[in-house]
């Protein structure tokens, strides 16, 4: 008896215990296989992401679209097909679109989403009339405090060194001001929550966000008052990517959907996690009965 | 086996499967600088990836590469995105004609020489003796960042939040009063309010107090439980992406 | 006078301009407020380059010196210098020394692709094993208050995936109705659970931050708090 005890305490401290690689295989395989499958599935957005939706689809043809890519490689896989929808639904409804980084890491990105996207899928849109790229500056919050007030102080060229007054989407614009929507790409600092505070209450100018789900929730406080609508991780574009294809099917059933794509991964991973942290309870509480059980013995 | 004898067996595969991954890649997309670039991009992951396993030469090698590449992006980018064509551009035009022709032409403003001074004197800081200069630009920075954060601070994030916070309770709609609405609208008010009280130190958690601090307890346990699940949510998608590179972009085996 | 008076005048003039100039936007406030910011913009970038010098200076010490591991320090600077190098000069660049740091084509760009975003993104992939291993031995529903938390961390993870429509529809498939309801209602509670009781948590902490935020501002500009100056500030 006090044998079969001991056994069975040795194998609940094994499990309570048990080696993390184990762990990580289970994660990983929860991951690849569903991206093997390649299965995708309709997803309703949420009235958050609607709200954004709804902004981008309602700007008449011809508006301004300043898009803000506050990302790194850290978090493109959450964030660039945000990036790739919205860019693809802007240049669909015909927006003029200004394209720029707080982040350093942004412009290699800015520099990737044009030559995947824009330039192969709209070949009508221009360089200096339909879309520019302004490129990253330095100074975070800074920046975003000058350009506010005065555009060209900070940016006299573009990002390939051409004079900015020589580009013709840039003569009507002085500053952010000019702006009819902004959307911020990101979720760390700087991002979304700074352009809401100091371009978006300051200047009155809509904004939007699109970014990582760990920053999601923080910035559910500023919508709808302070932000038009926010794009919460992976989440977040699989809504978008399925009301754009609902909405646009002629235009959208070619495009990728990389963020549908991913989702199945994520429903399986989330449900092996769940599983784990079940499993690991049960284990927790089991463990901590014989504990108590041992101690009144003795 | 003799660990010597592992280790310089796992070396040799290494190197051999990075040596067919090039081979196999450049073959694919008919380009030898594509085969070395998504090998390497393939190899690096795998690299950061064995540290799951333990740490290792690979890992390390991985890391410390990644430190070097990081800094240097980071220099160059600032470089070129902001000290040529708003420092140096601005103090001496004609310096930027073979770079930056557009703005050789421009006016010179001697004002950015307060930048250029404040910018050397922060790089005293790498001087052993004369370290305590660059006091003065980290003041600058200091300031700037306190002047800016202020206002915008009390503005959006205080401000804003308690206005946004000053709702009707009871929540009219077309058809009548919504009870779903109305108890949302209440738990908002009643959810910040706690929460606040909870933060709040300066009085003992007693009595009424300590009760509407209990309530903020619980109102931020289900902020965090939130919280908690967004960055599952977000740790996988980056898992995922790693992942479609692997056995997408490099193996070819996902669309 | 030169190491403490001087850097906390620049901090209360520079901090106290910035707070005039959001009340005042005129001249001389406005447009001091906006050079103050500009100029800051632009010292930002020889932090990038004190970080870079930093950098060198230890990893040549630790080469030098022979100390522990001092083989990688070596990998550390030829990525740093081989990458300074291919953006400075941007070589390869197809459009010259005059076009975009990250064109497509530059040896710049193909370092970006090849080691910084394999790099940067894996190091951050690792965490979702690390989650997932924390979740399995720390997440222990103790008592009520880590039983909330643990439910709400369920319904978002279950609620923000197709599940809850899938499971319903096995549900409303085998007949069980009344499980195919609960589960399709997950979804609007995952949204009232971030609508609501997370905006109103949020939100607290968010005041109590900007509280934070205000009042160290002001200690900084007043000269009260001094710490960033180093240990002989006082």
């Amino acid at each position: 008896m006090a044998n079969d005890e001991k056994n069975n305490r040795g194998l609940l401290d094994r499990l309570q215990f048990i080696d993390r690689r184990y762990i990580f295989i289970f994660i990983a395989l929860a991951v690849i296989i569903p991206l093997l499958l390649g299965l995708r599935f309709e997803e309703k957005p949420s009235p958050i992401v609607l709200a954004l939706y709804d902004k981008v689809d309602n700007m008449p043809p011809g508006s301004r679209l300043l898009m803000s890519f506050d990302y790194g490689p850290t978090t493109a896989p959450e964030i660039q097909p945000m990036v790739d929808v919205i860019l693809r639904h802007a240049c669909l409804r015909g927006l003029k679109v200004y394209l720029m980084a707080v982040w350093a890491t942004g412009q290699s990105l800015t520099v990737q989403t044009v030559e995947d996207v824009l330039i192969p899928e709209f070949p009508d849109y221009e360089y200096g009339i339909d879309y520019i790229n302004l490129g990253y500056k330095a100074g975070n919050q800074g920046l975003i405090r000058v350009i506010v007030d005065d555009m060209k102080r900070m940016y006299s060229t573009d990002a390939n060194g051409t004079d900015i007054e020589q580009v013709p989407m840039m003569k009507q614009v002085e500053s952010l001001k000019d702006m009819d929507l902004i959307v911020s790409f990101g979720g760390g600092f700087p991002g979304i929550k700074e352009w809401i505070l100091f371009a978006g209450d300051p200047g009155a100018i809509p904004i939007g966000g699109a970014c990582t789900a760990v920053s999601a929730p923080q910035l559910y406080p500023y919508y709808p008052n302070q932000m038009v609508g926010l794009l919460g991780g992976i989440k977040g574009a699989a809504e978008y990517e399925s009301h754009v294809l609902d909405r646009y099917p002629d235009s959208f059933k070619t495009k990728p959907t990389p963020g549908m794509n991913m989702m199945v991964a994520q429903m399986v991973a989330h449900i092996v996690i769940m599983l784990f942290i079940v499993f690991g309870n049960v284990m927790y509480f089991m463990y901590r009965g014989k504990e108590r059980k041992l101690a009144m013995e003795k | 086996m003799n660990p010597k004898t592992i280790k310089l067996i796992i070396f040799i595969v290494i190197l051999t499967s990075i040596v067919l991954s090039v081979y196999f890649v450049s073959m694919d997309r008919d380009s030898i600088r594509e085969g070395i670039f998504v090998t390497s991009a393939a190899f690096l992951t795998l690299f950061i990836m064995s540290f799951l396993y333990k740490d290792n030469p690979y890992y390390k090698f991985a890391e410390h590469l990644f430190v070097g590449v990081s800094a240097a992006y980071w220099m160059t980018m600032g470089f070129w995105g902001t000290m040529m064509p708003n420092l140096v551009a601005k103090l001496w035009p004609g310096a930027v004609r073979g770079v930056l022709p557009a703005l050789a032409e421009k006016d010179a403003s001697y004002w950015f020489v307060i930048p250029l001074f404040l910018g050397l004197v922060l790089l005293m800081r790498l001087s052993p003796k004369g370290g305590w200069i660059s006091r003065w630009a980290l003041a600058f920075i200091v300031g700037t960042t306190a002047g800016l954060n202020l206002i915008r601070y009390l503005r959006s994030d205080f401000i804003a939040q308690v206005n946004n916070t000053i709702i009707p309770l009871v929540d009219k709609t077309e058809a009548g009063i919504s009870f779903w609405g109305s108890f949302s609208n209440i738990f908002v008010f009643i959810g910040v309010l706690c929460g606040l009280i909870y933060f709040f130190f300066s009085k003992e958690h007693k009595g009424f107090f300590g009760g509407a601090a209990r309530i903020g307890i619980l109102v931020l346990m289900l902020t965090f439980g939130a919280g908690f699940g967004y960055t599952v949510m977000a740790r996988i998608s980056l898992l995922a992406g790693r992942m479609t590179y692997l056995f997408g972009d490099w193996l070819g085996l996902i669309n | 006078m030169w190491r403490r008076t001087v850097p906390i005048m620049i901090t209360f003039i520079v901090g106290t301009v910035l707070v005039v100039a959001e009340f005042i936007p005129h001249k001389p406030f406005g447009n001091l407020g906006e050079d103050f910011s500009l100029y800051f913009d632009i010292i930002a970038v020889f932090a990038f380059i004190l970080g870079g010098g930093n950098l060198c200076r230890v990893h040549f010490s630790k080469v030098y010196r022979k100390k522990t591991d001092w083989q990688f320090s070596i990998v550390t600077l030829l990525g740093f210098f081989v990458m300074l190098a291919a953006g400075l000069f941007k070589i390869g660049n197809p459009e010259g020394i005059q076009g975009d740091v990250t064109a497509a084509g530059s040896l710049f760009a193909d370092l970006y692709d090849s080691m910084f975003t394999p790099l940067q993104g894996t190091m951050y992939a690792l965490l979702a094993f690390f989650v997932a291993s924390a979740s399995y031995r720390a997440f222990r529903a103790k008592n009520i208050d880590a039983s909330i938390l643990l439910i709400a961390a369920f319904v978002i993870l279950l609620g923000r995936t197709p599940a809850p429509s899938l499971i319903a529809d096995f549900f409303a498939g085998a007949g069980i109705t009344f499980m195919a309801t609960a589960f399709n209602f997950v979804p609007t509670l995952t949204d009232w659970i971030m609508d609501v009781p997370n905006l109103a948590g949020q939100r607290a902490i968010l005041i109590g931050i900007a509280l934070g935020v205000i009042s160290m501002a002001l200690r900084l500009i007043l000269g009260v708090e001094r710490t960033y100056l180093g240990s002989d500030s006082k």
